[in-house]
C-alpha cells in the first residue's frame, strides 16, 4: 500500500474514537472538529517521514487536544495554562503520553464517548436527513461534497444543512456525564435507528442514483460494526448488523441493466455477495442464541431465510409468516402487516392476503407498496380491472423512476394481454 | 517444515479500505498464493470474517462459558492465516516478506506447526 492509502485508512478508522474523545474534552463539536482536522494535517506531514505511530488514534487525540488548547488560548487571549493532565502528557513526551492515553482508551470511557458522539447527531429536533448528514460528516468524516452527492443535492445546500444541524446541537445541552444503564440503552436504540436510516438512504435508491448512494450502505455497516465492538453482547446490535449485511448482499442483483428494481423473487441469486451473507448469517445465529428477540433480529431472521433459499421456490414462507407475526406484535404497524401479507399470499394464497390487507387500505392509501401489492394479488386472481386500477394508483405514488418503471411493466403486460384477448375474441 | 503464518492487522483499518482497494490487495495476495501453490508449498489458507462475528468458549470453568466477541481485546486482530511448507526459517520469512509486499500494514506471526491432522470433510468440502 502506498503511504497516502495507509494514512487515509488509518485516519478514517481512527476518526470516531478520536472525535469522540475530543468532544468530551472540549465539550464543543466545532472545536473538536477543528482540533481533529488540525491533528490530521499534522499526521499527513509527520507520518510519511517518521512512519506510522504505534497507536494512530491515541496520537490524533493527543495532538488534537494540544492544538485545540493552543487555538483556544489564542482565541481568548488568555494565558491560562492547560489542565494538569495535558501538562503531564507534554512533560512526559509524546511517546509515553501516547502509551498512557492508549491505556486509558482501553478503559470503559471510550464506549460512552463514541455513543455520545453518535447520539448528539440524533438530536430529536433535527429532521432525519440532518441527523444523517451530521453523522456522516462528524462521525464517518465524509466530505460535504461526498454527502451532497449521496443525497443528490448541491454542495452548498448540504453545507447549510450541516451547519444548521451543528448550530442546533450546539444550542442543546449535550449530556457529558456518564449515562445510567437505562440512558445508555435508550441512546443505543436512538443511534441504531439513525444507522439504519443511513443504510436505507443508500439501499432504497434505484436507477442512476444507486451508484452514488452505495457508499451510504458501507458507512452504515461500518458504524454498525463500530457499535458492535462497543456492545459485543447486545443481540439487537447483532440483529441490525445482520439485517444490513443480508440486505446489502443482494445489491448486485437488485437492479437490472437499466437500473430498474428486480423483485426479490426474480433476482439472480448467484450474484448475491456470499461473504456478506456468511457474515450476516453468522451474526444472526449469534444474536438468536441470547433469546432476547427484538425487531432488528426478527427482520434479520426474515432476511436470513431469503438468503438461505438457493432458489426462490425454496423459500420457507411459513416461517417468514410467523416471523412477521412476531414483528407485528413487537412493532405493530400497517406496513409490517402489508409485508406479512406477501408471506400469507405464498402460504395461503392471494385471496387470504387480500382479505388481510383490506383493513389497511385507509391507513396506507398514500403508500406506493400497498397499491402495488393489491394490484399484484388481484392480477394473480385474474381480476385485471381491479389490478389495473391499483397499479395506476401505485404509479401516481411512486417514489422514484425505478419504482414507477416496475409497475409500468405490469400495466404494459396487462395492456398487451387485454389486446391479445380482444383479438382472440374478435378472431373467434 | 510446516509453518503457520498468522495475519494480524487492525480490523477497523482494514474495514476502512475502499472496496476497490480491498479487491486490489486480494488480487496481489492471490498472485503470491498461486505461486506458492504452483511450487507445492501452500496448504490451507483463509481470510476470516470480522471479529464481530466471533464467539469465544471460555473453558477454564465448568460448565464452559460462551461469550460474544474475540478472546481478547487487542489492538490488532487475527484476520487470516496461511499454512506453508518451507525449508527453514529463512525460507518462511522470505515467503512472509513476499506476502507483506502484496499487503503491507499489520504483522505476520510465524509459527512452526507441531502436528497436522488430516481428517475427512472440512478441508475440501467448503467453497
Amino acid at each position: 500500500m502506498t503511504d497516502p492509502d495507509w494514512i487515509d485508512a488509518a485516519l478514517v478508522s481512527a476518526r470516531p474514537q478520536a472525535m469522540a474523545a475530543l468532544l468530551r474534552y472540549f465539550r464543543d463539536l466545532d472545536t473538536a472538529e477543528e482540533a481533529y482536522q488540525d491533528a490530521c494535517l499534522r499526521a499527513l506531514k509527520s507520518w510519511p517521514e517518521k512512519g506510522p505511530p504505534r497507536d494512530p488514534t491515541a496520537w490524533l487525540i493527543l495532538v488534537g487536544r494540544n492544538s485545540g488548547v493552543d487555538a483556544g488560548r489564542k482565541r481568548s487571549r488568555q494565558t491560562a495554562l492547560p489542565s494538569d493532565d495535558v501538562l503531564t502528557d507534554l512533560a512526559a513526551g509524546l511517546d509515553d503520553a501516547e502509551t498512557a492515553l492508549a491505556e486509558r482508551l482501553d478503559g470503559a470511557d471510550y464506549r460512552d464517548d463514541i455513543l455520545r458522539l453518535l447520539f448528539v447527531c440524533c438530536h430529536p429536533d433535527l429532521p432525519a436527513t440532518q441527523q444523517i448528514g451530521l453523522a456522516l460528516r462528524i462521525v464517518s468524516g465524509l466530505s460535504v461534497r461526498q454527502i451532497a452527492r449521496a443525497f443528490l443535492v448541491g454542495e452548498s445546500a448540504m453545507e447549510q444543512r450541516i451547519t444548521r444541524a451543528k448550530a442546533r446541537v450546539a444550542k442543546g445541552d449535550t449530556p457529558f456525564e456518564a449515562p445510567s444503564p437505562t440512558e445508555r440503552a435508550e441512546r443505543l436504540l436512538t443511534v441504531m435507528a439513525m444507522v439504519y436510516l443511513v443504510f436505507n438512504e443508500g439501499y432504497s435508491a434505484g436507477g442512476v442514483e444507486a451508484g452514488a448512494r452505495r457508499p451510504l450502505c458501507h458507512e452504515a455497516l461500518r458504524l454498525s460494526r463500530l457499535l458492535l465492538r462497543l456492545f459485543p453482547a447486545e443481540p439487537e446490535v447483532m440483529g441490525l448488523t445482520a439485517l444490513m449485511l443480508l440486505q446489502h448482499a443482494r445489491s448486485p442483483a437488485r437492479l437490472d441493466a437499466d437500473g430498474l428494481i428486480v423483485l426479490l423473487e426474480d433476482q439472480d441469486r448467484g450474484r448475491w455477495d456470499k461473504a456478506m451473507i456468511a457474515e450476516g448469517l453468522a451474526m444472526i445465529d449469534k444474536a438468536m442464541r441470547h433469546r432476547q428477540p427484538g425487531p432488528y433480529q426478527v427482520q434479520a431472521a426474515i432476511a436470513a431465510l431469503h438468503a438461505r433459499a438457493e432458489r426462490q421456490q425454496d423459500t420457507d414462507w411459513t416461517q417468514i409468516d410467523q416471523l412477521y407475526a412476531a414483528l407485528e406484535r413487537m412493532t405493530p404497524s400497517p406496513v409490517v402487516s402489508l409485508n406479512r401479507a406477501v408471506a400469507v399470499s405464498k402460504v395461503a394464497g392471494p385471496q387470504a392476503a387480500l382479505e388481510m390487507i383490506a383493513p389497511l387500505e385507509e391507513r396506507l392509501a398514500g403508500y406506493f407498496h400497498f397499491h402495488g401489492l393489491k394490484g399484484a394479488l388481484n392480477l394473480q386472481l385474474g381480476r385485471d380491472d381491479v389490478a389495473r386500477e391499483a397499479f395506476q394508483q401505485a404509479i401516481a405514488l411512486a417514489g422514484g423512476a425505478a419504482e414507477a418503471a416496475h409497475i409500468r411493466q405490469h400495466l404494459d403486460r396487462l395492456q398487451a394481454d387485454g389486446q391479445k384477448n380482444r383479438n382472440a375474441v374478435s378472431e373467434g | 517444515m510446516l509453518y503457520a503464518i498468522l495475519c494480524y492487522h487492525m480490523e477497523d483499518v482494514v474495514g476502512a479500505w475502499s472496496p476497490t482497494h480491498d479487491e486490489a490487495v486480494m488480487a496481489q495476495l492471490g498472485a503470491v498464493r498461486d505461486d506458492l501453490a504452483a511450487r507445492g508449498r501452500l496448504g490451507l489458507s483463509a481470510r476470516l470474517l470480522p471479529t464481530t462475528t466471533a464467539v469465544t468458549l471460555r473453558k477454564d470453568r465448568e460448565p464452559p462459558l460462551l461469550v460474544d466477541g474475540p478472546f481478547a481485546e487487542t489492538k490488532e486482530q487475527l484476520l487470516g492465516f496461511y499454512l506453508v511448507d518451507c525449508d527453514d526459517l529463512d525460507d518462511v520469512v522470505a515467503t512472509a516478506r513476499e506476502l507483506a509486499r502484496a499487503n503491507p500494514g499489520g504483522c505476520y506471526e510465524i509459527r512452526p506447526v507441531a502436528d497436522i491432522w488430516k481428517s475427512n470433510g472440512v478441508h475440501g468440502a467448503g467453497a
